[in-house]
């Protein structure tokens, strides 16, 4: 696992756009569970999108990245904040709510799955990830997307479809239940 | 590949999920605990985009796209739930809400 710094001038900016993408994503990451308010937590979540759809565009995916910021922060991220203005504010001390250890017991847990994750992937792969294959200049352009969904995961394109109209359907039917008489 | 190893991309989207992973256990109000599974969504998402470019397979963006699909019906349902819940006038406390009767 060698970690040569180039020092070439692209190489140089492509490490100062990762290294602000990184620092954006963590810091929003932190801000969306410590904000009381959902609603600037919900604000922070579009940061964190955002910063994540340059890291995108940096592993040349194109794609992937404008669906992002699409789906995530022009659809779901909205749907959240409507549920929030719906909901109206509920404040919560994030930190200080609960017994102490429960506090405690979450922070080791978070902390035992983030060492599982390092020690899994620096077992499994780290002879792989250290000699790269070049990519080709059509990798993540939406035509290859679109070709390679279309015809290599025509399965998953097609389930995915039936997911999203039963989540639909649960959703109208979640959402239009009457009030039961108490 | 110019900038960073693969290897930070993994490193990052790790630290991003046990950040996720705090907030969904540490939390109390249903809206963030369904913020932060986001997160942990997306974190999984970077390892999946970053090793797809890593190893030249397609595969890989395509489950990102699919996890952003999955992660929008997830929503869906989710908020759903919010909606119905505070229709009945019920906490938002993941606390409180542990009887699977309405």
């Amino acid at each position: 696992m060698t970690l040569v710094l180039g020092f070439s001038a692209s190489n140089a900016l492509v490490w100062i756009v990762w290294l602000a993408a990184a620092f954006a994503c963590l810091g929003s990451a932190v801000a969306v569970i410590s904000f009381s308010n959902p609603f600037y937590s919900a604000l922070a979540l579009i940061g964190n999108l955002g910063s994540l759809a340059v890291m995108y565009l940096l592993l040349s995916a194109e794609f992937v990245a404008a669906a992002q910021v699409l789906v995530y922060a022009g659809a779901v991220v909205v749907m959240f904040l409507f549920v929030i203005a719906y909901v109206g504010p509920r404040r919560e001390t994030p930190w200080s709510g609960g017994p102490g250890w429960q506090t405690i017991g979450a922070v080791a847990a978070a902390g035992a799955l983030l060492v599982e994750i390092v020690v899994v992937v620096g077992m499994q792969a780290s002879g792989n990830l250290s000699h790269e294959t070049k990519v080709g200049a059509e990798f993540g352009t939406p035509a290859w997307i679109g070709r390679i969904f279309l015809i290599d995961h025509l399965l998953a394109f097609e389930i995915t479809s039936v997911v999203l109209l039963i989540a639909a359907m649960g959703g109208v039917i979640l959402g239009s239940h009457t009030r039961r008489a108490t | 590949m110019l900038g960073p190893d693969v290897v930070w991309y993994v490193a990052l989207s790790a630290v991003l999920f046990g950040i996720g992973a705090l907030g969904v256990l540490i939390r109390r109000n249903v809206l963030v605990v369904l913020l932060s599974l986001e997160l942990m969504l997306n974190a999984g998402n970077l390892a999946l985009i970053a090793l797809s470019r890593h190893f030249h397979n397609g595969a890989g963006q395509i489950f990102a796209l699919t996890v952003m699909a999955v992660a929008a019906a997830e929503v869906c349902v989710g908020l759903g739930l919010v909606v119905a819940l505070n229709r009945r006038n019920l906490s938002l406390d993941v606390d409180t809400l542990s009887e699977l009767r309405g």
